[in-house]
Parts: structure tokens; sequence; C-alpha cells
């Protein structure tokens, strides 16, 4: 089992311009990331709040529609967010060179 | 008795004795009866009767009034009823006379009669009016009262009778159409009732970044609430816990889809790229060539100099703008400075500080006991100069004492800092004209110094230090404290060293040499008695000849020329604690800090040969002696045909250095060991300085021996410079780049008549192209790859040369073995291949035709 974990989350790592993943739980905690920690738990907390935003407005628009994933793009990279009910991965990529 | 009445003034009452009466015969029921009850008497007769009888008569109480009587008779009436009191009464007056005599019968008798009706009825008397007596009431009536002061205007309107009582049409109309519809009163600002305010009251508190969230609460009084907290995190267990639960797995492997997904869309295609923009920038680059050449914005030289000196290093302030140091040497060949030594012992060698605001005095100049021919700004303290001399010593100054002075010729000059040049000479220069001279602070020991002319001087950044193995440690302190020079390349630590031997407690003994007042004692430890903390000596393998370095070029260097914030960080730090690290140098603690792993200890060195080495400099230990030798160079390449004068790190890649020397310029990779990337092909004249561009990646100067300075520029021309300008008719010692600002760039050329010309970089020499970073790097990746593909070449030639060498000598075995026979069979084979060939030949050009082809060859 972790070593599944472990190798998903290696390939996402390898693939080019990521500069870092973690798993986040539903709360916010993280429980496993790439980066130091400081900038983890910033990230998480934020994007958390981010998320559970972004889903509210899609579901208020339609109540049968749901967020499936967010994409953040800002001048230096892109943030990814993939929402679950439980857990949320983060990742971020720098996409240009 | 003799009450005249007041309503009839011209009665008089008389009284006449009867004698009076004898004498006008206006005796009492004789003369006098009640039909007549008057006289008229003449006036003479009174005034006769006055004249005889005098104060007896009795008209004499009348006699002003007969005599003022304008008449000739006077009218006498006998008062029967003693109306007015007496018996008689004279009338005075005409009118009276008349009236008796013919009185308005009628309201006179109703008069006399009304008098005689009862007195307690009211008898209405209408008012009698009287002259009006003015008391001052109409002033006060008139100032009360309102009058018209103008005149009324009147004003007489007419129309045609016609129009009256017609029925009224009512119609629109823009009044702005038609003109003079309406008169208009416009508002303006009227300056009298406007009110500039000039002061205004108003406080303000610095404070750091503030949040503010508002509740609704029950507002008693405000007071300041703070919360700190920290994150939640799980604990290791529980990660594990959670990393082994199913539900996280299945997320993963859902979510990971997609976010793949995601990654591989970014790494296509950049989906936000604006191609227009993107195409728009690189045509500006290329199409901007208005100003291209170097514009000339000053020039300093020494005129006090007796001799005729030349200018060997130069150098910026790191942070003060418009500053400049250069440092002078006497134009003497070897010989002449032993046969003039005596002469060269009484000048002072100088390193001089000029400023862009004032061109003909320098504003410091530090001395030195020889010619220096290098000298560096420490990167923490500016204040710090260290130099090397042509005698081998290091000698060092401490100029924070005159900081200010160099400070303050700073502020003149931003006063007026515009983009434009503006000749900072015009403005007033400061009012010490008089340079100081700095004495050095210490220099090191000349038995354990160099005993060459120091080339090259480097200062070791301040994230490691050097022990004495050569290993690399983490520098607690934050400064600079370690220098490198190059002559036989020594690392130099500028920290007292510990007493651990007897040594230098006896040396300490011997330190009472007096000290000039003014030299500040920052390195007194190291005065004379400095020694190097190790030396890297690169001998020539199996020969005991050592290597000559000229320059070297660590890995940190870089950094002097970018960070200047950092330096400005720093300084100003430094200041804020009241004592300067440099004043409080305290000995390293090598045992206590904690090594560096995986440091790059190896560096570039050049050498008077014209060898560009690539060797390290911690030491290892021989397994035969067992001593501390220096580690074998890791490559050796002859390049330059003369001394290289010049190794340099790119500033903006780590492991890309420029190599001068000679006739040509090299470019190397650190890690590429076979050779350089790129090797220009010689010039027609000497070059004898160089320096990369500090914003451009593919730039770099180059200074020729003939006052010319080459313009490289890697994405234009590989194989010769771009551009060519003259600098100065002399050869040019020195070339140093600097940023002031984005619009600003000067660079500073120092040339062999000891002239230091400040010249402006202009926009396109100095504006990097938007993708130069990236074609420089895939040039270089270029040329790497055609390094390696010459090498495999190499050795693929190698291969095939050994193959063809190996036949050629087959071949020759195999000719020495031939017969006669055999050569002469060969012989008629080769003949008869030969005429087959013919034959194909001559058919196909039609000659011959195919059928005969039996025949032929009989008839050959």
């Amino acid at each position: 089992m972790t070593a599944e974990v472990e190798e998903t989350l290696k390939r996402i790592q390898s693939h080019k311009g990521v500069i870092g993943t973690m798993v986040v739980n539903a709360e916010g905690i993280p429980i496993r990331t790439t980066l130091d920690n400081s900038t983890t738990v910033q990230y998480a907390g934020l994007l958390h709040h981010l998320t559970m935003k972004a889903k509210s407005t899609v579901r208020d628009i339609d109540p049968q529609n749901d967020l499936t994933f967010l994409r953040i793009r800002s001048k230096k990279h892109e943030i990814m967010v993939a929402p679950d009910k439980e857990y949320l991965l983060i990742v971020i990529q720098n996409p240009c060179e | 008795m003799n009450h005249r009445p007041k309503s009839h003034p011209e009665i008089y009452p008389l009284v006449l004795t009867t004698k009076t009466q004898e004498i006008f015969n206006c005796r009492i029921d004789e003369d006098i009866t009640d039909e007549q009850p008057y006289k008229l008497i003449n006036k003479e007769d009174i005034f006769e009767d006055l004249r005889n009888r005098a104060a007896v008569s009795d008209f004499h109480p009348v006699k002003k009034i007969v005599q003022e009587y304008p008449g000739n008779e006077l009218l006498l009436v006998y008062d029967k009823d003693f109306k007015y009191g007496l018996n008689f009464y004279l009338i005075g007056t005409e009118e009276g006379k008349e009236n008796y005599l013919n009185p308005p019968e009628v309201s006179e008798e109703q008069e006399e009669y009304k008098e005689y009706i009862p007195e307690d009825v009211y008898i209405y008397k209408p008012p009698v009016s009287k002259p009006w007596v003015s008391l001052g009431s109409e002033k006060e009536i008139e100032e009360a009262s309102v009058t018209e002061s103008t005149k009324q205007i009147t004003y007489m309107i007419s129309r045609k009778r016609s129009e009256f009582g017609a029925p009224i049409k009512f119609s629109d109309q823009n009044a702005s159409s038609v003109k003079d519809a309406y008169i208009e009163c416009t508002a303006y600002p009227d300056k009298n009732f406007t009110l500039k305010q000039l002061e205004k009251d108003v406080g303000m508190q610095v404070i750091p970044q503030i949040k503010d969230i508002s509740t609704q609460t029950k507002w008693t009084y405000p007071k300041n609430a703070t919360t700190q907290y920290y994150p939640r995190e799980f604990s290791e267990e529980e990660k594990e816990t959670l990393k082994q639960s199913k539900p996280l797995v299945d997320f993963l492997n859902n979510a990971s889809i997609s976010v793949e997904i995601a990654l591989q869309q970014n790494e296509i295609t950049n989906t936000f790229i604006d191609d227009w923009k993107h195409l728009a920038e690189e045509e500006g680059t290329f199409g901007d060539k208005t100003d291209t050449h170097l514009k000339e914005y000053q020039s300093f030289t020494d005129l006090h100099s007796p001799t005729e000196k030349m200018i060997t290093c130069v150098s910026w302030h790191p942070t003060i703008y418009g500053l400049i140091a250069v440092s002078v040497a006497v134009r003497l060949s070897f010989e002449d400075r032993v046969h003039f030594s005596g002469k060269l012992l009484l000048q002072p060698s100088l390193i001089l500080f000029w400023s862009f605001s004032d061109p003909i005095h320098p504003q410091l100049m530090l001395e030195s006991p020889d010619d220096i021919f290098c000298f560096k700004f420490c990167p923490s303290d500016p204040n710090i100069i260290a130099g090397g001399c042509i005698n081998g010593q290091i000698v060092m100054w401490d100029i924070t004492t005159h900081a200010d002075r160099i400070e303050n010729v700073k502020a003149g000059g931003s006063r007026s800092k515009k983009a434009t040049l503006k000749p900072m000479f015009l403005l007033e220069p400061e009012s010490n004209k008089e340079a100081m001279y700095i004495r050095h602070c210490a220099v090191s020991s000349i038995e354990n110094g160099h005993k060459k002319v120091i080339t090259d001087i480097h200062w070791l950044s301040d994230t490691f230090e050097i022990n004495r193995m050569g290993s690399v440690f983490e520098n607690r302190s934050g400064i600079c404290c370690q220098l490198v020079t190059c002559s036989h390349n020594m690392f130099w630590d500028i920290r007292p060293q510990k007493p651990l031997t007897p040594q230098t407690t006896e040396k300490k003994k011997e330190e009472n040499i007096e000290i000039p007042f003014d030299v500040p004692s920052t390195f007194l430890h190291l005065d004379l008695s400095w020694k190097p903390l190790t030396k890297v000596r690169l001998s020539k393998g199996e020969t005991s000849l050592d290597h000559c370095p000229t320059k070297i070029s660590l890995k940190e260097d870089h950094l002097l020329c970018k960070t200047q914030d950092k330096v400005l960080a720093q300084s100003k730090t430094a200041k804020a604690e009241e004592m300067n690290p440099y004043h409080n140098l305290e000995s390293g603690m090598p045992n206590l800090l904690k090594p560096i792993d995986d440091f790059c200890t190896k560096f570039f060195v050049g050498t008077e040969e014209g060898e560009v080495i690539y060797t390290d400099w911690k030491m290892e230990k021989d397994p035969e002696t067992g001593r501390l030798m220096p580690k074998k160079p890791v490559s050796l390449h002859t390049i330059h045909d003369g001394i290289v004068h010049t190794i340099q790190r790119s500033p903006f890649y780590d492991d890309i250095i420029l190599t001068v020397g000679g006739w040509n310029v090299a470019i190397w990779k650190e890690s590429v060991m076979t050779g350089p990337l790129l090797q220009s092909c010689c010039a027609p004249k000497r070059y004898t300085s160089g320096h990369w561009s500090l914003t451009r990646p593919g730039v770099f100067y180059i200074g020729r021996e003939d006052g010319y300075i080459d313009i490289w520029d890697l994405l234009e021309k590989t194989h010769e410079p771009a551009q060519s300008q003259n600098i100065c008719i002399t050869m040019i010692t020195c070339i140093k780049p600097w940023i002031f600002s984005s619009k600003q760039q000067f660079i500073a050329i120092a040339d062999y008549y000891g002239t230091l010309h400040i010249l402006e970089i202009p926009w396109t020499l100095s504006r990097p192209s938007t993708n130069e970073m990236t074609s420089i790097n895939h040039y270089f990746e270029r040329e790497v790859k055609h390094l390696e593909y010459v090498e495999q070449r190499k050795k693929i030639r190698e291969q095939e040369k050994k193959e063809m060498e190996q036949e050629m000598a087959k071949k020759k075995v195999k000719i020495y073995q031939k017969s006669k026979e055999q050569m002469e069979a060969e012989l008629k084979m080769d003949y008869e291949s030969y005429l087959e060939l013919e034959k194909t030949v001559l058919i196909n050009l039609g000659l011959i035709k195919v059928t005969e082809k039996g025949s032929y060859s009989d008839v050959m």
C-alpha cells in the first residue's frame, strides 16, 4: 500500500518542471509533502480554503455539479489541486523554461 | 378789574367819569342809550383831553392805543353790564370797530347767547388753529420716514388691439439654439472665495502590516487583541497509518490521472503565450542600432605625479556611486627599476580614489610600500581594501575613518543625478581639496610571503572558510575574512592566529613599533607578521619546476559583481551595530565549525606560459612520502601564446570561463575538459585585458595593445569581434564595467599612460534581448556537443587510421612477396579488364554496334 502511494507520488514529482507535491487531508493538515514544512503548511492552509470556496461556488450555480479539478496559473508557476471528499492533492509546476 | 378779554384783544375797558362824559358827549342815558350804546370819538378830541388833563384824563391808560390807532375815530362803547369790568370800553382796532358797528349778527349773537347758557353744559369749542411750534420732532419723522430716493420709472407698453384676447399657442424652443433667448449668469471660480489650506495637521505612525477583521460585539471600549497560533500537524505515526489506509490509495489513483494529464498539457505547450508580443520584442532589439558605440563620459589622470605612471588595476567602489579606485605603478622595465630604485623609494606608491564630481583631485590616496599591481575591495565591508605589491607583499588598508569623506562626495553628486549625462565636474567639489594620504594598515611578512609580484588577489566569499588542510568549512562570522593571492597561490586569513607556537609570542614582544597615530589599529595583529594560511603549489609534474600562475578564478567570484544589494545590506547592518566586525576579529575556530561537504575546491589558473590549468587546492596525503601534497591538476591546456592575464567566470553562468591571453581568446566550460568551447583565431594585435559584460550573457570586452577595444557578441559573430572602437593611443591595461542603475552603465578602461577613461555603455550593449540567456545556453550546449563529437571523431579517426595502417602494412607485405610471373599475369589481367571497359564505353557512346561484339575481340 505505501509502496503504491510512494510510487504514484514519485511519478508525479518526476515530471518536467514540478516544484513540489503534497497530499493534504480534508481539514488542511498536510499528510505527505516534498517541500519544506513552513511552505507546505502555508500552501495547505490557503489552498484548502480556496478549494472549499471553489467547490461551493460550483455547487451554488448548479447543485448537481461538482468540482473536479482546480488549476491556478500565475506568472511564475501553475498550482494544480485535485480535490476529493477526504483529501487534496496539490502539485506545483513551473510550465515554461 | 381791568381784564382784557382774550378772545377780543382789541377791547380796552375804560372808566369814564361824569365830567369826561360831558366833554365827549357820551353821558349815560342821554347821549348813549340802549339803542346806540356807542359813540364815535375823534382822535383829536382825545388828544386834546389828554393834553388838558394829562394824568387825570380817563383816557390816560389807553393813551398809547389811541396814538397807535390808525383811523381818526375811535369807538367807545357803553358797557352797561360791566361785561368787561368797567362801564365803558374802547375798541382799539378798526376792524373791531367795524365788527361792532356791523357785526356778523347771527354768530355773534349766538355766541353772546351761548355765553349765557348755564355753564354745566359742555360747550363745544371747535379747535382754533394755531401756528405750529417746532419742538424738533420733524427731524425724527424725517429720519424714520421712507421716501423714494429715485424717481419711479414708468413703462408704457402697447400692443395691437387685435392681439388681445386671441387664442394662445405655446411651443417648445431650445433656449441655446436661439440667439439671445436667454441670458446666462455662469458660475465661475472666484479667487476671492477659494481657500487654500496651507497647513494640515496629520498624525502618522509607522506600523508593521496589519489585518483588519470586524465582528459585531457589544462595544464598551476598544482594546487590542492578538492571536498566536501554530499549524496543526500530524505526527509521524499518524502519517504512516494514513498512508496505509485504503481511501488514500484510491484517492491518489484517481487524482493522479487528472493531475498527470494537466502536467503533460503544460509540458506540451504553453497556452498562455502571446505570440504577438513575443514577436514584437525580438524585432526591437535588432532595429535599435542608433547608438552602438561607447560614449566617452569622463577621464581621470593624475597630474601631480613626477614620473610617468601606468594604471595596473581598476576597481569600482561597490556601494558609492561615482567612485572608482585605480592603482598606479611606475612605467619602467625591470632593469630600469633596479637602476632607479633609490629614486623610487622616495616616491609613494598610491591607490587613487577618483570621483565623478572632481576630475582633477583624487578624493583619497592610499599609500603602500611599493607599487600595487592588483587590489580588491572587501565584499562585506567596502572600507577594507587588500592589495598585492610588486615585491610580493600584501597590503591592507582600513579607511573606515575616512569613509564619510568619500560618502560626502557621493551626496554631492547625487543631488543632480539625472539619467542624461551631465558633466559632474561642473558641480563644486567638496571643500577638502587636499586629498589625504592614508597609510596602510598592515603588510604581510616578507619572509613568508610571495617572492614575486602578486598578480591577482581575491577575497573568499563569506559563506565558507578554509583551514590549513584546504578543506572547506562554514563561515560563521558572516564576513569575508580570507584572501587568496596569486603568485604561488597562497591563502591568507586576516584574523589573528591562535598563539599556539612560541614563535608568535616572541613576535608579540617585538611589536613595540611606533605606530603613526592616524593609522587605524584594525589589522595591527597582522602587521609585518602575517603569514599565509596555506600554500598551493602547482608543480609541473615530474620536474621540480612550478607553474607561474598569473590569474585565478574561484567558483564564487562572480558574486562580487552582482550582489551590490547584498553588500549594501550587510554594510548597513554593520553600521547599525556599534562595533564593526572587522575591528573585532577573533581567530578562527576550525574545530568547531561545520565542514561543508561536496564543495567544489577546484579552480582555474592561468599561467605565464599561456596555459590554462584546472586544479584543486585541497591537499591530499601522498601515499609514498606521507606528506601533504597538492593534487595533480585535472586538466592542462596550452591555448594562448602569451601570458594569460584574464580568467573570469561569466556573471550569468557558474561554469563558463573566459580566458584572454596572447593573441586569442578562449571560453571554457568547467565540466568539459577536452578543450575550450570557443577559441578565437589569432588577432592582428595582442590582447591585453578582457572582461565579461555584466548584463548581457553573450557579450565581452577585450582590450588590445593599440588602444582599441573589441566588443564580442556571441550571438552575432563568433569568429571575430562584433565591434571595434578606439579609446586611446596606448595599450589598455584594465577593463571594468559597472552597473549603476538600469539606465546607466559605465565601463572603466585604464591605459598604459596612466589615464583612466570612463565610458558609458549604450543601450544596445547593456540591455539583453529577451531570449539571450537561452540562446547563449543553446550555443554553449552546441559547442559542448561539438567538442564531444570531435572527440568521438578523433577516436573514430584513430581507429580508421589504425585500420588503414594495418591495411597498408599488409599491402606492402603482399607486394614484396609477389614473383615476376605473378606480376605479368596481373598486368595482363589488368589490360584485359581495361579492354572490356573501353568496349562498354564505346557501346554506350554508340560508336560500335552491339552485334559486332564478337568480331571486335577477334579484330583486336
